[in-house]
């Protein structure tokens, strides 16, 4: 029988996601298994899941995407006449008019990606973008992980690593621990609330000298899960900071559109490197990621992310737009991506939900003993510290868990709420955090604070 | 890397070269997508722009992609996704009954009851359950274990995802992985993409494209020189072949795969497609299972299916699975760690799946139109498969096997001497030259056989049959005439 030893080590070496977080989000059914417990359902804000959470996704887009898939709709009087024409529009861009055709080329629809192009470029006040420099895949994970598979070359002290912030989405230890790459840890500032700072990249950057090669930084921009904003000088730094030490540009935009602090606003790090003059804009190489699963859509469900690709190599590019040739992207996502950056009308309420969310949870939890939670300016996520009794600490090590892990555990088992152990996010220092997405309904949030509250005020005098 | 310029501003050539790159992707290469492909393209935008060419359209038959070429997609598939997209439909009357109550158990198994929210990596637990209970059906009792099954990004996800499991160690210990040849390039490519070794078993081509144990053995023995096989891949129905393996040509492989001590990769995404009289399929874990525990309880294996293929088409929702058997627990826990990294297959194409494996019942409302559906597509496609061979047998130098099942022909063509040498002098193989012609004087775009490998000195092409019955006859004519032209050309 094949066994654990003939695998392949890296593999092998892949860190597991915790007991906490093994897979994105659970299905509902599992809460039928707990109907024994003191609370009716889980309430699950571990992951940037809004649907599961309760938000409704956007009526028009869904409306599109019926009419698209079951175009006899189209000549319904029960779908409104723009949503019909939309999808109109859209069974036109796919091969023979079916969302069931293999997309047209490997990195997704033409039409679809020109849509992307115009929407990046009205974005970011008319910089250009070449629908040539957008590929579509299967969520921005799975786009992340090509650049990072397309990246991955040499060994020892050749071999490619990444500048990774810390705190980090859940997910990128585990991809790049499968892509080969080393993970080169740089400490965001959390009294600053997440900001990057520069000796501090400069200091990371000095420990790889002999050991790997560092040829990429990566960043989340609103911060992931920090919900740090950064200001056009801050973006402006990094990009220096690229440009000089030779480093391809790895920029996380997927929250774009969750921004909510006051006076900050969203700048895409394309629009800040073409506003820095050509000696940057022709030079550093630029992967930008956007999904499905931002704030306002939502939909991580469906699968849908894309890159800009700006300033690669021709002949590299090339092989970034093959990498999907036997398995191109779904089409029913790319469709639902069109309609995002094509919406019909401005910007709608539901955005209010996340900033007022964020304030209130923020507020909430700084109330709580031994909570210190830092403003979110954006993102769909707070990321507050904790400070664990020590007994609570020993308790944990007995058990061979992290006391964050611990936390969420106990959490979940006597309330019926999932957040996520910090310790997912990379965090390796002895202060303990959790994550919470905060893209929920009111009631929701509130019911969760809570039963949170409840639990933790518990928990102190357990381990006083 | 970066160096001061002496102005003071920096200049550097860029990080990511040919050089800093994976070696490995530069070795991929994918014929179905490949250089004809692009230039069918090229002329379809010239065509566009008004330039004239002596045909009017591209057709292209590349690709087995079935909706592309006029399939119809199938009624009850497309309403329950268009329920489970958009629920308000459920109170619209002009959806079936069955059709709002598969829908409704789709999403009271999502997150928040919507198909936008994360599924559990492994595929949602209920439509898992009903993967395994088609497979029982299927497969005349034989119990599958929902756990043992992943739903995947179209089949090509998961065979990619065993490869990746499977592919290990260095120089002669690195993991050789037997595919047929011809093969469907996902294979070659994705081999040359894990850097493992490429072990090479030639079908049969006078046999029907038989598979002989003979012939594994062969390979596999000169294998061992240099690399540690441990895989074999077998694709049932063929593609590009269409040959149905026999259910004595199955045993015999598993057989061997005992004993030579190989993880069985059998890919059954054209399980559907069958159509010559006397061919049947026979599933690779049912055969396994009628073999006695002596083999059912060792053989390691992976079985993969999708909704990309048999009489649905619908490659663009990327929806499959892969049931594994025998897997090593430990083993098993890495392939579970391996699809969490990626979080979960697409929603809409985990619903299609569902639907595939739990068609409307004899006793439900939707049932009658589809099979009329089902059955349209499927008969439609034996017309055409047969139609290709007869008409492909009538030309002189073009040799063509029965089309048994999947969605494609691959005859044999004999190319002068002349075109061989001119094809050389261009730097492309002779197939390709011969129909990179083709496309240009009829605007009908093939894959040459060199895309999928095929026996040294001979040439082939591939060739779907899946435009509509009367373009399919016109498209066969224009490469009968196109032959006969281009052999006495090149004579």
């Amino acid at each position: 029988m094949s066994s654990l030893e003939e695998g392949d080590p890296k593999l092998r070496g892949t860190r597991a996601p915790s007991r906490m977080q093994g897979q994105a989000a659970r299905s509902t059914e599992e809460s039928t298994h707990e109907a024994k417990k003191p609370f009716q359902q889980v309430i699950d804000v571990s992951t940037g899941d809004s649907h599961r959470a309760g938000m409704k996704p956007v009526s028009f887009v869904r409306q599109v995407l019926a009419a698209c898939v079951y175009p006899e709709l189209l000549d319904e009087n029960n779908l409104p006449l723009d949503a019909r024409q939309r999808a109109h529009k859209l069974l036109g861009a796919c091969t023979g008019g079916s969302v069931g055709s293999y997309s047209a080329t490997a990195y997704g629809i033409p039409y679809v990606c020109k849509s992307v192009a115009e929407f990046i470029m009205k974005r970011d006040g008319g910089v250009r973008s070449n629908p040539e420099d957008i590929i579509f895949a299967p969520g921005s994970t799975k786009t992340l992980l090509m650049v990072l598979h397309l990246m991955a070359s040499g060994e020892g002290e050749h071999c490619t690593a990444v500048l990774t912030p810390m705190p980090c989405p859940h997910t990128l230890p585990m991809l790049l621990d499968m892509a080969g790459l080393i993970l080169v840890p740089y400490q965001l500032m959390e009294d600053r609330g997440g900001a990057v700072d520069l000796e501090e990249l400069h200091r990371a950057l000095e420990t790889t000298r002999g050991r790997c090669s560092p040829r990429a930084i990566y960043i989340s921009n609103p911060g992931n899960p920090t919900g740090h904003v950064q200001d056009r000088k801050s973006i402006e730094d990094v990009i220096r900071f690229a440009a000089t030490e030779g480093l391809v540009l790895l920029a996380d935009e997927v929250y774009q559109d969750s921004v909510y602090g006051q006076g900050k606003e969203f700048l895409s790090y394309k629009r800040v490197l073409f506003e820095m003059g050509k000696e940057y804009s022709e030079t550093v190489e630029l992967i930008s990621f956007h999904s499905l699963s931002s704030g306002c859509m939502g939909e991580c469900g469906l699968r849908g992310g894309y890159m800009e690709a700006v300033n690669l190599d021709q002949a590299v590019l090339k092989y970034l737009r093959g990498l999907q040739a036997s398995s191109s992207p779904p089409v029913f996502p790319q469709l639902a991506l069109e309609v995002m950056v094509n919406p019909p009308k401005p910007e709608d309420p539901s955005y209010k939900t996340y900033s007022q969310n964020a304030h209130r949870a923020c507020e909430f939890l700084n109330d709580l003993p031994g909570m210190k939670c830092q403003p979110a300016w954006g993102g769909v996520f707070i990321f507050p510290r904790m400070h664990l009794p020590h007994q609570m600490v020993e308790e944990a090590k007995v058990l061979g868990v992290k006391a964050d892990v611990l936390y969420c555990q106990m959490l979940l088992e006597e309330e019926g709420v999932r957040l996520g152990a910090g310790c997912e996010n990379g965090q390796e220092d002895p202060n303990y955090h959790i994550r919470l997405c905060v893209l929920a309904p009111p009631d929701t949030l509130e019911e969760m604070l809570a039963r949170l509250q409840a639990f933790h005020l518990r928990l102190l005098e357990r381990f006083p | 890397m970066s160096t001061q310029a002496v102005n003071g501003s920096v200049s550097r050539g860029k990080v990511l070269t040919l050089d800093t790159m994976n070696p490995n992707v530069k070795k991929v290469e994918y014929a179905v997508r490949g250089a004809i492909v692009q230039r069918a393209l090229q002329i379809e935008k010239e065509l566009k722009e008004g330039v004239k060419k002596p045909f009017t359209e591209v057709i292209k038959a590349n690709i087995g992609d079935a909706h592309a070429m006029g399939q119809k997609p199938i009624t009850f598939l497309r309403q329950v996704l268009a329920l489970c997209s958009y629920p308000a439909l459920l109170e619209d009357n002009k959806f079936p009954e069955d059709a709002k109550q598969r829908a409704r158990r789709i999403l009271a198994a999502c997150g928040g009851h919507s198909i936008g929210a994360y599924s559990a990596s492994q595929g949602i637990e209920c439509i898992r359950q009903d993967v395994s209970r088609y497979i029982e059906k299927r497969d005349g009792g034989i119990p599958s274990n929902p756990d043992n099954i992943y739903l995947s990004t179209g089949a090509s996800d998961a065979i990619v995802t065993m490869l990746k499991l499977l592919v290990c160690g260095e120089g002669h210990d690195r993991t050789g992985v037997m595919i047929s040849i011809p093969q469907y390039p996902l294979y070659s490519a994705a081999l040359a993409d894990l850097a493992a070794v490429q072990i090479s078993y030639y079908l049969d081509e006078d046999k029907c494209w038989s598979l002989d144990v003979t012939e594994l053995k062969r390979a596999v023995t000169a294998a061992r020189q240099h690399c540690n096989p441990r895989v074999l891949c077998i694709i049932n129905p063929g593609n590009p072949t269409g040959q149905v393996q026999s259910r004595q040509c199955i045993e015999d492989v598993i057989r061997f795969a005992k004993e030579e001590h190989l993880f069985v990769m059998a890919d059954e995404v054209y399980q559907d497609n069958v159509y010559a009289e006397g061919c049947k399929f026979h599933s690779f874990k049912k055969v396994l299972f009628e073999m006695g525990p002596e083999y059912s309880s060792t053989v390691e294996m992976a079985s993969f299916h999708s909704t990309s293929k048999c009489y649905m088409g619908e490659c663009g929702f990327r929806g499959g699975y892969m049931e594994v058997i025998n897997m090593d627990p430990e083993v098993k826990a890495q392939l579970t760690k391996l699809v969490s990294v990626r979080l979960c297959p697409p929603v809409t194409g985990q619903a299609l799946l569902d639907l595939v494996v739990n068609p409307p019942q004899p006793d439900e409302p939707s049932y009658s139109m589809f099979m009329k559906e089902r059955t349209e597509v499927l008969a439609a496609l034996a017309e055409k498969a047969r139609l290709t061979e007869k008409t492909f047998n009538t030309v002189p130098g073009i040799i063509c096997n029965p089309v048994q099942g999947a969605m494609y022909t691959f005859p044999r063509i004999t190319l002068p001497q002349k075109c061989i040498d001119t094809a050389k002098e261009e730097g492309l193989a002779p197939d390709m030259f011969y129909c990179m012609r083709l496309l240009e004087e009829e605007g009908i775009c093939l894959v040459p056989g060199s895309g999928f490998g095929q026996r040294e000195g001979t040439f082939h092409f591939r060739m779907t049959i899946l435009p509509p019955t009367e373009k399919l006859k016109d498209v066969l004519q224009k490469i009968r005439d196109f032959h006969v032209r281009f052999t006495k050309q090149f004579s």
